[in-house]
């Protein structure tokens, strides 16, 4: 056996065994061995099963999740200007960024597909019992922070979709008496959403949330370790008696069985239908009906029942209670019996909330399609998805050259000038727009240093240091000095 | 948590040892080759979405329409167009308009000129009077087809790279360093 190899001092034992040299040089230094004896000699009552996949499928989500994020930042820019152009660019013209995006897209709806089976299995089995309270707590933490990335990152491409699902679901939030106007507005950064919106939503969604994520992780995994697996649901939640079994091999193949179901099924989606990127958001269409994201849409159809002065109860005191019922389920339930058939009322509640969900979600989707005018827009809306998604990518018109452009518009005597200041170049040292270059200085905000007059006797008679930078006098007929002043003065 | 309360499969279905522990690790080496290739695999479109900026272009100067080339084919004398020129950078651009001249050599060939002086980087007008280009800043004169005919200039008025494309004439505007005797470009 590996591990047997060595005893505790790191002295060689007297049965040697065939072991490269490399695995004893770095195991000496790490004790990796151990590690690995540790993470896979976990004892597993009554088995391997099927049923305890879940977990470990999360996990690995969870990773592919923080990988593909990492490389989406590569190009994206959190700003309401540039956001949804860089997830264009992303989109339309990287190479395999319509997978990576799709991949990290859907994978946010696998999490919770998989979430959903993770905690309906501990639940079924009764795995939270017996000293399980807090690996049951950091979990259902867990699950929020899971939901809390799936509604941030939601927002951050910023076309229409997104745009209006958040406005939506914050200002369900404000319906919330007292602190929700103020929570509203902390959240969104202002009264309105905008461009702090992003930047606050991306901030929770990369650094905030992902943190407090790998420290729950971490420790669901150690509460986990130190209760030991629960096994079968006719085994003793605080005696296991059954024959264990090592998580490897066999567990392993099984946990390993359905990471290949996860990446095979979502690459294969990503791959066939890639994840669809609406046009930019315009806050000024009154028309768009907005609709969140499947997951969100059982929440979304409850919203809509709680209006007027009843709606303190909907929106806060059923939510609260259900949260804290299932909070402090172990806590609650302390009897031992796990078999799903002896506990009538934690499964009967169990299927109340799933059925209520499921309802719902379905009743939701029932009525959009039964509203003719909302059937209607959100086909119209679909086809502009798939119009935009057919168009090829446009850069952004950079700030400067939009400045340059506006000016033309505004005064026909600048626009004069802007002509003049580039017929003679000026722009070759000075910069477009003079906005400068390491040939000479920006141009902009000149005038509140220098008065028209002082301009033109600039021009025309250079000092001894601008000659000596290259400057040349300038020799224009009166016209065309006052318009070129007029530009040079309306640079900003 | 305490491993000496669970009877394992291993104990009991091994007691010699070897033949079990010797399977488990064929296991482990199937699995570690396994999960290498599928990593392997699922880190292709990573290096490929990281590797863009070597795949394609992903900052360029485009090229572009000064007009349709038969405009320019009874040209006698240099004409003055202005022309847009689009830098792309990423996933934005930026648009300016640059004065150029279209002109021929000798040979009739059609030579497109940047306007800006070698010298010191002035707007070179064309006068019809002299037949030439006259600097306004320290009088440097070009020929018709750019060639320096005298003044504090180095060399001549520089031509810009052309091509045709549809019946259109397009050019690729650079800037070039001034003061220097040979064309150099300095982007």
């Amino acid at each position: 056996m590996r591990g047997n190899a060595f005893d505790n001092n790191g002295e060689r034992s007297p049965a040697p065994r065939r072991e490269s040299g490399v695995w004893v040089w770095l195991n000496h230094r790490t004790g990796l061995d151990d590690l690995l004896r540790t993470a896979l000699d976990e004892p597993i009552p009554g088995g391997a099963r099927f049923a305890y996949i879940f977990g470990s499928g999360l996990l690995f989500i969870f990773i592919s999740q923080v990988i593909t994020g990492i490389f989406l930042a590569l190009y994206y820019v959190p700003s309401a200007d540039h956001a949804h152009t860089t997830v264009a660019y992303i989109t339309k013209a990287v190479t395999a960024g319509s997978f990576l995006r799709s991949l990290h897209a859907y994978g946010a709806s696998a999490m919770v597909v998989v979430l959903f089976l993770h905690l309906s299995q501990t639940y079924i089995y009764g795995s939270y019992k017996g000293r399980r309270e807090l690996l049951w707590l950091s979990g259902c933490v867990l699950f929020g922070l899971i939901l809390a990335m799936a509604f941030t990152g939601y927002l951050l491409p910023w076309d229409q979709r997104a745009y209006f699902a958040t406005a939506v679901g914050t200002n369900a939030i404000s319906e919330v008496p007292g602190i929700g106007e103020y929570t509203k507005r902390l959240i969104r950064g202002g009264t309105e959403m905008g461009t702090l919106t992003i930047s606050r939503f991306f901030v929770a969604h990369v650094f905030l949330i992902p943190a407090f994520i790998f420290a729950l992780v971490a420790s669901h995994i150690l509460l986990f370790r130190k209760a030991g697996a629960a096994g079968p649901v006719n085994e003793h939640p605080y005696h296991p008696k059954q024959e264990a079994e090592l998580f490897y091999p066999r567990q392993v193949l099984m946990d390993l069985s359905l990471t290949a179901l996860l990446i095979a099924g979502l690459g294969l989606l990503c791959f066939l239908v890639p994840m669809p990127l609406g046009p930019p958001a315009n806050p000024a269409d009154a028309q768009y009906v907005p609709r969140p994201e499947w997951y969100y849409l059982p929440i979304f159809q409850w919203l809509k029942y709680w209006h007027g002065s009843v709606a303190i109860v909907g929106v806060l005191v059923i939510p609260t209670l259900l949260v804290l019922a299932i909070l402090a389920l172990p806590f609650l339930d302390r009897n031992v019996e796990r078999r799903p058939w002896k506990r009538p009322v934690a499964m009967g509640a169990y299927a109340i909330v799933v059925f209520s969900l499921v309802n719902l979600g379905l009743r939701s989707e029932y009525l959009d399609r039964q509203d003719p005018g909302v059937a209607r827009q959100l086909a119209k809306q679909k086809a502009e998805e798939d119009d935009y998604a057919r168009k090829p990518f446009e850069p952004e018109l950079s700030s400067v050259s939009l400045a340059a452009a506006n000016v033309t518009l505004a005064d026909p005597l600048a626009a004069k000038g802007k002509t003049i200041f580039e017929g003679h170049s000026c722009n070759a040292c000075h910069g477009d727009g003079g906005v400068g270059t390491a040939a000479a200085p920006a141009l902009v905000g000149i005038k509140a240093k220098f008065s028209p007059d002082q301009l033109a006797e600039l021009f025309k008679h250079p000092t001894a240091k601008m000659n000596a930078g290259g400057m040349p006098p300038i020799d224009l007929p009166p016209d065309d000095l006052k318009a070129l002043i007029s530009y040079v003065e309306s640079l900003k | 948590m305490s491993k000496g309360r669970f009877r394992t499969h291993d104990a009991q279905a091994s007691p010699s040892g070897p033949p079990l522990e010797s399977r488990r690790s064929f296991l482990g080496v199937l699995l570690g080759l396994g999960s290498f290739f599928v990593g392997a695999l699922l880190s292709v479109p990573l290096i490929r979405f990281a590797l863009f900026p070597l795949i394609r272009r992903t900052t360029e100067l485009k090229s572009s329409s000064v007009g349709e080339l038969s405009e320019f084919w009874s040209l006698t004398e240099p004409v003055m167009r202005t022309i847009q020129i689009e830098q792309v950078d990423g996933w934005r651009k930026a648009i300016s308009e640059k004065a150029i001249y279209v002109t021929k050599n000798s040979q009739g060939q059609l030579r497109v000129l940047t306007s800006i002086c070698p010298h010191l980087g002035c707007t070179v007008p064309w006068s019809k009077e002299r037949n030439q280009f006259v600097c306004p800043c320290h009088g440097a004169t070009y020929a018709a087809d750019g060639t320096r005919v005298s003044g504090p200039s180095l060399r001549g008025m520089d031509a810009l790279e052309t091509s045709v494309q549809d019946g259109q004439l397009l050019v690729r505007f650079q800037y070039f360093r001034q003061l220097v005797p040979d064309k150099e470009v300095i982007g």
